[in-house]
């Protein structure tokens, strides 16, 4: 896919080079309502999700009564593709009338695009809807560390938690070090995606949380002897592991989603998750057995959130803050938090919205595949991106035959 | 194999069997125009930066700096053996197993049995396939679940690795199951057009046995039809992508989706290594087509003298046997996993060791029915316009080539082969640009051009051997009987070979329906069909989900292929009608 879009950028070079990226122009928000109307909105969204198609297809009929927008979902296998694509354009001078309008996005894409300055914005402050954003989450002011800076725009939140399927486990770790001891008990029923997915790597970076000598390294962009002696602790750990992971520790999921159906099939007993709601989800629709329970670690674990950006060189800026503000609605919130649509918690402050749109916030406590709300909360900011790609390529060498 | 001696019936080439309209005359330029153009540019584009060179983000040209990046991967040693090893034996055991299969029944066609296995099988795209395989053979799968717990004793799936195995022994069986049906339709396509039941009557009246008189008589008739059918099959099977991904280990993958993998990196600088393994790939794809076409006139040597020493061999039949019983395995194994995706799309809770799951849904149906029309008529547009233009072209090179009796067919018309033995990940990307440069990116024009490339091909290689064959005596004798070549075309060629062009056609469809990767680059993503929906529902690893597309992209070749098996019946019925009257 990068090659395509770099490729795409010799080419267009030629063709369109030498405009210049249009500032981004101020204007009340009544005046974006009035450019959105009739704008098609091309949103770049990991499409591996067949429920998340389902939402955004929610949004797309809300925001086309509302406010006049075609919402149109460019489905991804991977969201670099449109990282990819933007950064081309880039190249390729194409500065305006780009073919990507919004995108889903965090981490390692948000960073790059940042750094580059290919993102439209700040653009969050004025989206009405973003003074019910809570401010007290750091994971919604800093992704990955990275300062949002009002260039994305959060939507979801997303914490690392633990799946276990208590029909054939009763007791699961709740802190890194007590694993490897657990996998001897349990040989070959725990695993974790492979390196090259976010939910290995991260995997990885709490355990590099809880192990490292000084954390707080963690927070700044990797070097080497950072790197070096951070990491210590966790080969050495990860050396009890991995003999008694799934298939040995010489094969992994491609992704979480495989591994969900590792623990529907029964293959493996216990499997991190970055949605503490996903077993209540996946109980709901019947794709895990109601055996399942969800935990968190003592001490926390990794969160962060889902933003959606709009790269510079956008042909439907206004049409794409309509969107993003929409997503932030209370009514899009609580949808979007319902166990049957995505689940999980929501990026809005229920302090500040009115007690009818609270309701719509059912409590769900009683719900027994969700983690308990005491648990959740204690959240670790995910290292500077540059630690998951210097991870994930020692890994590789280490452990690839 | 090869053919030789006085053993081969070569057909014979007429010369300037009647005159050529204009527009014809340049069919073939045309025809691979539109082919050289795209493929060109593709692989230009991977070749360069191979090498270091890539405008608007690096150029250090004509540096090994790539290849240095590519050999310091982790486990590249590894990511080739394993493309090498799987590619070539699933190659080798299709091919000795279709041999076999053909031999042990001789002169019979396929039973209609085996036609109604094959269809779904082959009309079924390689990842949904991929998917249902690997839930028949893994550890907590239908295999193990029908002898457990009461044979094994298992409660719990065993932790042995049966797919995604680190020697890609599944990735080579997932590979059989489609491969092997796809040279059975070529060999019956190429038998059609041999007198297989007289030439093993007169070798069984003089004392050989059915498996050697096919092998000694029979076989070196058929195989130079086959030859590129089978080369196609070696391409693909070392670079294939989808199903590495399903069935193959991903510590470390196969060559190709090691490329892909590093094509699709959110970071420019691995751009080089993919490039570099891209080109890689080509030169293990060239090599090996190389290798087996050096083997086959070994082989022809070989057997020259063993067909002439005469021997009547009976260690040929158990095997032959053996390869029969193996295809009908591999068919069932196919049909079963089909199975398993419908079983599983209407799953609600099915876990080990159910045989069958313990409560079944429609919702997955249900929300699905909504957002599944659009990507059905836009896959159904694509595959008609691409097999309709494929068809066209094809037939009007190979008229061409008739009439003028050109033997200019080997100079030219082998490069419509390329896009089939060039791994697709190395040259879509560089084909972009020419889409990019066209004002075409992302439109459905773009998205047929693309596929076209690919259902070409297949078209030609299903139409090309069958339309040679026909026995030129019958447009010779219309010819002299005053018949425009155009009417002979159309009164004589076409209703002759009204089946293998209607499989033609329906191989383009299939061909056309299993395109993934061209899809997405020309379509830019926004062009969305079944198989880009199910590639990118089965990277969430939803076996349901992906059963509903599965079960939708099957159906639509296999109306083609139903298509392409009933209208020549029904014509021979009329014919016989009329004939009869």
């Amino acid at each position: 896919m990068r090659t395509r879009a770099l490729m795409f950028a010799a080419a267009a070079g030629v063709l369109l080079g030498g405009l210049a990226p249009r500032p981004a122009s101020a204007g009340t928000w009544q005046s974006v309502l009035e450019r959105a109307r009739g704008q098609q909105v091309y949103f770049d969204a990991w499409g591996g999700s067949e429920r998340f198609n389902t939402y955004i297809a929610w949004v797309a009929r809300q925001v086309a009564a509302c406010c006049d927008v075609t919402l149109r979902e460019v489905p991804l296998e991977d969201t670099s593709q449109a990282v990819t694509q933007v950064i081309a354009q880039k190249a390729a001078g194409q500065n305006r009338n780009g073919t990507i309008d919004l995108i889903w996005i965090n981490g390692p894409n948000f960073y790059e695009l940042k750094r580059r300055g290919l993102l439209y914005g700040p653009f969050a402050q004025r989206l009405p809807n973003d003074r019910l954003v809570s401010r007290r989450d750091r994971e919604l002011r800093y992704d990955f560390t990275v300062p949002v800076d009002g260039y994305e725009s959060p939507w979801r939140t997303a914490q690392l938690v633990f799946i276990y399927d208590s029909a054939y486990v009763k007791h699961v770790p709740l802190d890194i070090r007590a694993f490897p001891a657990w996998v001897r008990r349990h040989p070959g029923r725990f695993t974790f995606p492979q390196v090259e997915n976010f939910l290995g790597v991260a995997f990885l970076e709490q355990a590099l949380y809880a192990l490292a000598p000084n954390p707080s390294v963690l927070e700044r962009p990797v070097t080497p002897a950072a790197f070096a002696q951070a990491t210590a602790p966790l080969w050495a750990w990860f050396a009890q592991l991995r003999p008694f992971l799934w298939r040995h520790g010489r094969e992994y999921p491609a992704s979480g989603p495989a591994e969900r159906q590792l623990l529907e099939d029964g293959e493996i007993d216990l499997m991190p998750s970055f949605n503490p709601a996903s077993a209540a989800v996946d109980v709901a629709t019947g794709r895990l057995p109601k055996s399942v329970r969800t935990v968190v670690l003592t001490g926390g674990t990794l969160g962060n959130a889902s933003f959606v950006a709009i790269p510079y060189n956008a042909a439907h800026k206004a049409g794409a803050m309509v969107v993003a503000n929409f997503l932030l609605s209370p009514a899009a919130q609580a949808r979007a938090g319902e166990i049957r649509a995505l689940g999980g918690p929501t990026v809005l402050d229920l302090a500040k919205l009115t007690p009818a749109q609270r309701a719509r916030f059912r409590a769900q406590a009683d719900n027994p595949w969700l983690p308990a709300a005491a648990a959740l909360g204690h959240v670790l900011p995910e290292p500077h991106p540059s630690w998951a790609v210097r991870l994930a390529a020692a890994w590789e060498r280490r452990y690839t035959p | 194999m090869t053919n030789g001696g006085g053993l081969a019936v070569q057909p014979q080439q007429p010369s300037g069997l009647g005159q050529t309209s204009s527009w014809l005359r340049h069919a073939p330029q045309l025809t691979v125009a539109l082919f050289l153009v795209p493929i060109g540019a593709g692989l230009l584009g991977t070749a360069l930066p191979a090498f270091g060179w890539l405008p608007g983000v690096a150029s250090r040209p004509w540096t090994l700096a790539p290849w240095r990046a590519l050999w310091a991967q982790p486990g590249i040693g590894t990511a080739i053996g394993l493309t090498v090893t799987s590619g070539v034996s699933a190659t080798l055991l299709s091919v000795l197993l279709v041999f076999g299969w053909c031999a042990h029944r001789s002169h019979r066609p396929p039973g209609r049995l085996a036609r109604a296995v094959m269809g779904p099988i082959l009309a079924a795209p390689h990842a949904a396939m991929a998917i249902g395989v690997a839930f028949l053979l893994a550890p907590s799968g239908w295999v193990v679940r029908l002898l457990s717990p009461w044979l094994t004793g298992w409660h719990q799936p065993p932790d042995i690795a049966t797919v995604q195995d680190p020697y890609g022994i599944a990735l080579t069986v997932g590979l059989l199951v489609k491969e092997v049906p796809y040279l059975l339709l070529m060999s019956v396509s190429a038998l059609g057009q041999v007198p297989v039941q007289r030439q093993l009557d007169a070798a069984a009246a003089l004392g050989y046995g059915r498996t050697g008189a096919w092998l000694k008589l029979v076989l070196p008739q058929i195989y130079a039809q086959m030859r590129l059918p089978i080369y196609a099959v070696l391409a693909y099977a070392l670079s294939v992508v989808d199903m590495a991904l399903i069935l193959g280990p991903g510590n470390p993958p196969t060559l190709s989706v090691l490329a892909l993998r590093w094509f699709s990196s959110p970071h420019v600088r691995m751009y080089f290594p993919a490039a570099a393994a891209a080109l890689l790939q080509f030169g293990i794809v060239a090599l090996s087509i190389a290798l087996w076409r050096a083997s086959e006139v070994l082989i022809a040597r070989l057997a020259r003298q063993w067909i002439a020493r005469g021997a009547r061999h009976s260690v040929l039949e158990p095997l032959a046997a053996l390869a029969h019983v193996l295809v009908g395995a591999l068919a069932l194994l196919g049909a079963a996993s089909l199975l398993a995706l419908v079983v599983w799309s209407g799953a609600a809770g099915w876990r080990f060791p159910d045989l069958l799951p313990q409560r079944w849904s429609s919702a997955v149906w249900h929300a699905q029915a909504g957002t599944v029309l659009w990507p059905l008529g836009t896959t159904l547009l694509v595959a008609a316009a691409a097999s309709a233009t494929a068809l066209l072209l094809v037939l009007a090179c190979l008229e061409q080539e008739q009439r003028s009796g050109a033997h200019g067919r080997s100079r030219t018309l082998w490069l419509l082969y390329v896009p089939l033995l060039v791994p697709q990940i190395a040259f879509l990307f560089g084909t972009q640009v020419l889409f990019t440069a066209l004002r075409l990116d992302g439109t459905l024009l773009a998205v047929i051009w693309s596929h076209l490339l690919f259902v070409l091909p297949y078209v030609f290689l299903s139409l090309a051997d069958p339309w040679r064959a026909l026995d030129s005596r019958y447009a010779r004798t219309a010819l002299a009987l005053g018949a425009s070549p155009r009417r002979v075309f159309l009164r004589i060629k076409l209703p002759l070979l009204l089946r293998p062009v209607l499989i033609a056609a329906a191989v383009g469809v299939a061909v056309s329906v299993d395109q993934y990767l061209p899809t997405i680059f020309a379509g830019a993503g926004r062009v969305v069909t079944l198989t880009t929906e199910a590639v990118t529902l089965a990277s969430g690893g939803d076996r349901r989900v992906t059963g509903v597309f599965a079960v939708l992209q099957s159906a639509l070749p296999l109306v083609g292929y139903g298509i392409a098996v009933l209208v020549p019946r029904m014509r021979r019925g009329s014919l016989r009608v009329r004939s009869a009257s």
